[in-house]
C-alpha cells in the first residue's frame, strides 16, 4: 500500500520543484472537487516503500479561508495525510514558520523542509538543522531542490517516519492562560464527539476563533460518514470531505 | 513614542508595530502576511496619490490601502537603532 504525503508551503518557496524531483514524470494534474484549485499529486518510490505525494496550494496560512488555504488545511484535516512535508524558506524562516507551527497544531506526522539552503548559504545564512528540530520537536531536513541537494536524506526520514521509527512531539503554541483554560474545557467534550479522529486542541482553537467556515466543513464531515470509510481505500484517487 | 497609523510615516520609514486594530478575516490575512505586534517594517513605496502604500515585512513587499493602513499602528524606529535581521 502506499502512503501519502501532503507537501505544504508558502509560495515561492520551491515547493512544486520538490514536487517535481521525488515525482518525476509519474504525476498528474487536475482540480480539487468544487473549486478552482489545481491539483497535482504524483508517485515517488523510495528503497521501501511506495508513496503517494500531494501537492497542496502554496498559502502562508490555513486560516484565513481562501479556496486555496480551506483545501490545505481540509486535506490535511480530514484526509490525514501519512505524513505533511512542509515546505520553508531558508530565507525567510520567519515568515514561513507561520505555516510551519500551524501544521504542527494539526498533525504528529510533520517533517519540515528547509528549503533553497544553497540561496540562504549565499546570504550568509546558516541553518542550525539540530536547533531547530529539538524546538519544533519533529525532523528537518535541509534542501536545496534545484540542486538536488537533501533529497536522500528527505526519502530516508520519509521511509524511518512511515516505519514508525521516529517519533515526535510537536512544538504547541502556548497561549494565554484565559485560552489554555478555555482549550481545557472545551478538550474533553470535543474528544467525546471525535475520538482522536481530530486534533481537539486545534479544534477547540478554532471554535474560539469562531471559525464558521471550518465548521461548516465539519457538519459537511460529520453528516457524511461514508466520506469517512472511503478516505482509506487506497484505490481512491482521494478527493475532498464529502464534496 | 508616539504611535500613529502606518500611513502617516514616510517612505523610507522603518516602523515597529505596536497595534493591529482591524478585524475579522482581514485581520487574520494580515496578521498571516507578517503584520503583528512588534514586528519590524519598512515603508517601501507610496502611490502617487498616497494610496496604496508599500511595506516591506519580513522580506516580502505587500501593499496594502488606506483602509487597513488606517487600523496599524506603529512608531517609528530610531536612524541607529539595531537592524533587526530579517
Amino acid at each position: 500500500m502506499s502512503h501519502r504525503v501532503a507537501l505544504a508551503g508558502n509560495p515561492n518557496t520551491g515547493k512544486s520543484t520538490l514536487f517535481n524531483l521525488l515525482t518525476g514524470l509519474r504525476q498528474h494534474t487536475g482540480n480539487w472537487p468544487g473549486k478552482t484549485v489545481v491539483r497535482a499529486e504524483g508517485e515517488l518510490r523510495t528503497d521501501n516503500h511506495t508513496f503517494q505525494i500531494i501537492d497542496l496550494p502554496g498559502t502562508y496560512s490555513l486560516y484565513s479561508n481562501s479556496a486555496d488555504e480551506e483545501v490545505a488545511r481540509d486535506y490535511i484535516i480530514f484526509e490525514k495525510p501519512d505524513i505533511t512535508l512542509v515546505v520553508v524558506d531558508a530565507t525567510s524562516l520567519e515568515r514561513n514558520l507561520n505555516l510551519a507551527l500551524q501544521v504542527l497544531e494539526m498533525t504528529k506526522n510533520v517533517i519540515v523542509c528547509v528549503n533553497l539552503i544553497d540561496e540562504a548559504r549565499r546570504k550568509g545564512i546558516t541553518v542550525d538543522k539540530k536547533e531547530l528540530s529539538r524546538r519544533l520537536g519533529v525532523p528537518v531536513v535541509l534542501l536545496s531542490a534545484r540542486e538536488k541537494i537533501g533529497v536522500i536524506q528527505l526519502m530516508k526520514t520519509m521511509d524511518q517516519m512511515v516505519d514508525g521509527k521516529i517519533s515526535t512531539d510537536p512544538y504547541l503554541i502556548p497561549y494565554e492562560e484565559e485560552v489554555e483554560k478555555k482549550i481545557e474545557e472545551m478538550e474533553p467534550r470535543i474528544k467525546e464527539i471525535f475520538g482522536d479522529s481530530m486534533p481537539s486542541r486545534w479544534l477547540a482553537l478554532r471554535l474560539l476563533d469562531g471559525d464558521k467556515n471550518l465548521l461548516q466543513a465539519l457538519k459537511t464531515y460529520i453528516r457524511d460518514p461514508q466520506s469517512v470509510e472511503i478516505k482509506h481505500e487506497p484505490a481512491q484517487g482521494g478527493c475532498c470531505h464529502g464534496a | 513614542m508616539e504611535s500613529k497609523p502606518i500611513y502617516q510615516f514616510h517612505k523610507g520609514d522603518r516602523l515597529e508595530i505596536t497595534s493591529v486594530q482591524v478585524e475579522g478575516v482581514m485581520r487574520r490575512r494580515l496578521l498571516d502576511l507578517g503584520f503583528v505586534r512588534g514586528a519590524v517594517i519598512d515603508v517601501v513605496q507610496k502611490s502617487p496619490l498616497g494610496d496604496p502604500i508599500a511595506f516591506r515585512v519580513f522580506n516580502t513587499s505587500i501593499a496594502l490601502r488606506r483602509e487597513e493602513s488606517s487600523l496599524i499602528h506603529a512608531v517609528k524606529m530610531e536612524e541607529d537603532s539595531e537592524v533587526k535581521v530579517q
